[in-house]
């Protein structure tokens, strides 16, 4: 493979790639301390964008719903999920039918779901808020932990199980004192990245939090604020949210040498 | 006995699933039979009306129109995406993994703030008009922002780290043996690449398309913010029934032509896959 490429051209084309990947992204984040706050003339170096940001009510409560969404439906993703993996993984038969229904959330387009789930609870007249999206973000991120832990599991010694149970463990014992410690890294590892999932999702919410003011998560917030154009704000916002699932996603690659899911 | 127990751990989560994925999309299925109530309710008649309706010009322009645009997205996300792999795979393999999660890391940021970043780009008053007119140039320049090739970068912009990942699995795993053996036949850099490399790395590039389009055709918040006021594709019209036209049994309609494309183009690829991975194991 090597000897056959160009290096000269290949690095041109790792330049270009990554120019067109990151310059959009640091333009951003350039911006977000611009003094003046427009692209057109730098001004000077400034944070006070990020003292509007914390000054706005708005952004601080939507901030605060997304933090709640984002915990609460994490803790709930990461039991269900890791449950789900180790009993998929001890199965000895694994039906085509399991795979798809345990796959499906992660492919099935965000927009279906959302009108689905938005469908369901006003059929059954639920009153929409904040617990429906996080009952709806459930649904996805156990998804995504169930296959980082699944990965894990697959190199995972099973004869530790049978010592424990020849020593007399009963099953929950098992799974507390030994399967969940040996899983515990890649557990983690899933639950960053259900968290930074929940933290970044939109359309799911934006259906499902229903008509009222104080249900607005952060990127249903972004959202509102892009339709209106470009401000500094947003910039430094943008920054913020960026910066955190950046650091959240580097933790849980850190956590789970196995690397990205689908990697 | 294993089975049993599996089921136990497996029932919350499965029943999480059947309650909150399950049943939800299969009242999208049922919903798209039943008839629009006077004042924007469900009347529970059965009708194909809405089946036809998506098949009248102006809804079947918008299907074509957001098929267009996602095929487009797909494929110069294919061509750019395989070329970047293609260049990770042939660096010095202690740099892959540093390339790689670069490649990759945009991809697990905000999908809004990335989108968002393309509007400070392309903007009237963004940072490519100011770059333009402060290199001398005073003329209007053509719109940038709210076109269908906003629409189209922001797609590729979005998902391009994707079709790397997917086109490096299988560019790494070649076996350089396999192109010597072709260089030592007689075949010119180009001929290897094209009868050689290109086939034995097939499945990603389709992995790749697949996921790009699928992913595109039933977007809306890029159409929205890229692609302007005006600006539909499905998920759009999707949108629109559910929250401002209040047509549920065709916005369900639609959603239901949306997952019969997305399940067609998957099954296809899962398809091609397994062909091109049984046709390796017979070669060898």
């Amino acid at each position: 493979m090597r000897s056959q490429a160009n290096p000269r051209l290949m690095l041109m084309i790792l330049s270009a790639v990554f120019a067109f990947l990151y310059i959009p992204i640091s333009v951003l984040f350039a911006l977000s301390f611009n003094e003046g706050g427009l692209p057109t003339a730098w001004t000077g170096f400034s944070v006070k964008w990020y003292g509007e940001l914390f000054r706005n009510k708005e952004i601080i409560g939507a901030a605060l719903n997304t933090l709640i969404v984002a915990v609460v439906s994490t803790l709930l993703a990461t039991m269900l999920g890791t449950l789900l993996a180790i009993g998929v993984e001890i199965r000895r038969r694994k039906g085509r039918f399991l795979e798809t229904i345990i796959f499906a959330p992660m492919i099935i387009p965000d927009i279906v779901l959302a009108i689905a789930l938005l469908s369901f609870f006003s059929m059954l007249n639920v009153t929409m808020g904040l617990h429906t999206v996080i009952v709806s973000h459930v649904v996805f991120n156990l998804a995504f932990v169930c296959s980082v832990v699944r990965a894990r599991l697959k190199t995972f010694d099973w004869s530790i199980v049978e010592a424990s149970a020849d020593l007399g463990a009963s099953t929950p014992i098992t799974l507390w004192r030994v399967v969940i410690p040996v899983m515990l890294p890649a557990v983690i590892a899933g639950a960053l990245l259900a968290f930074t999932l929940s933290v970044d999702e939109f359309i799911i919410a934006f259906f499902t939090a229903g008509a009222g003011r104080d249900s607005i998560t952060l990127p249903m917030q972004i959202f509102a604020m892009i339709r209106f154009g470009v401000t500094p704000e947003i910039n430094a916002l943008a920054t913020i949210v960026m910066t955190l699932s950046v650091i959240a996603l580097a933790l849980s690659q850190r956590l789970n040498r196995g690397g990205l899911p689908g990697q | 006995m294993t089975d049993r127990k599996s089921l136990y751990l497996m029932t919350p989560a499965l029943a999480w699933l059947t309650g909150l994925m399950v049943i939800p999309c299969l009242l999208i299925l049922v919903l798209a039979f039943f008839r629009r109530g006077i004042y924007g309710g469900i009347e529970y008649t059965f009708t194909l009306e809405n089946i036809w309706l998506v098949f009248d010009p102006l809804y079947a322009g918008i299907f074509v129109k957001s098929a267009t645009i996602a095929g487009t997205s797909a494929l110069i996300a294919v061509i750019v995406g395989y070329a970047a792999a293609y260049a990770i795979a042939a660096a010095p393999s202690r740099r892959q993994p540093m390339l790689l999660f670069f490649a990759v890391l945009p991809f697990w940021s905000n999908y809004l703030v990335r989108t968002y970043a393309w509007i400070v780009l392309l903007n009237r008053e963004g940072l490519i008009a100011s770059v333009v007119h402060s290199l001398g140039y005073d003329g209007e320049l053509p719109r940038l922002l709210y076109t269908e090739s906003a629409v189209v970068v922001g797609l590729v912009y979005n998902y391009l780290p994707f079709v790397i990942l997917a086109c490096y699995a299988p560019l790494s795993r070649l076996n350089p043996e396999v192109i010597e053996a072709s260089r030592d036949l007689g075949g010119s850099g180009w001929t290897t690449f094209r009868r050689v490399t290109l086939p034995m790395t097939a499945p990603g590039i389709a992995t790749g398309f697949v996921f790009v389009f699928v992913l595109s055709i039933g977007n809306f918040v890029t159409p929205a913010l890229l692609g302007g006021g005006q600006f539909q594709m499905i998920g759009n019209l999707v949108y629109a029934q559910f929250l401002t036209a209040n047509d549920w049994p065709f916005g369900a309609a639609l959603s239901m032509f949306l997952i019969a494309i997305m399940m067609g183009l998957l099954t296809l690829q899962t398809f091609a896959t397994e062909r091109a991975s049984g046709a390796r194991k017979e070669e060898s």
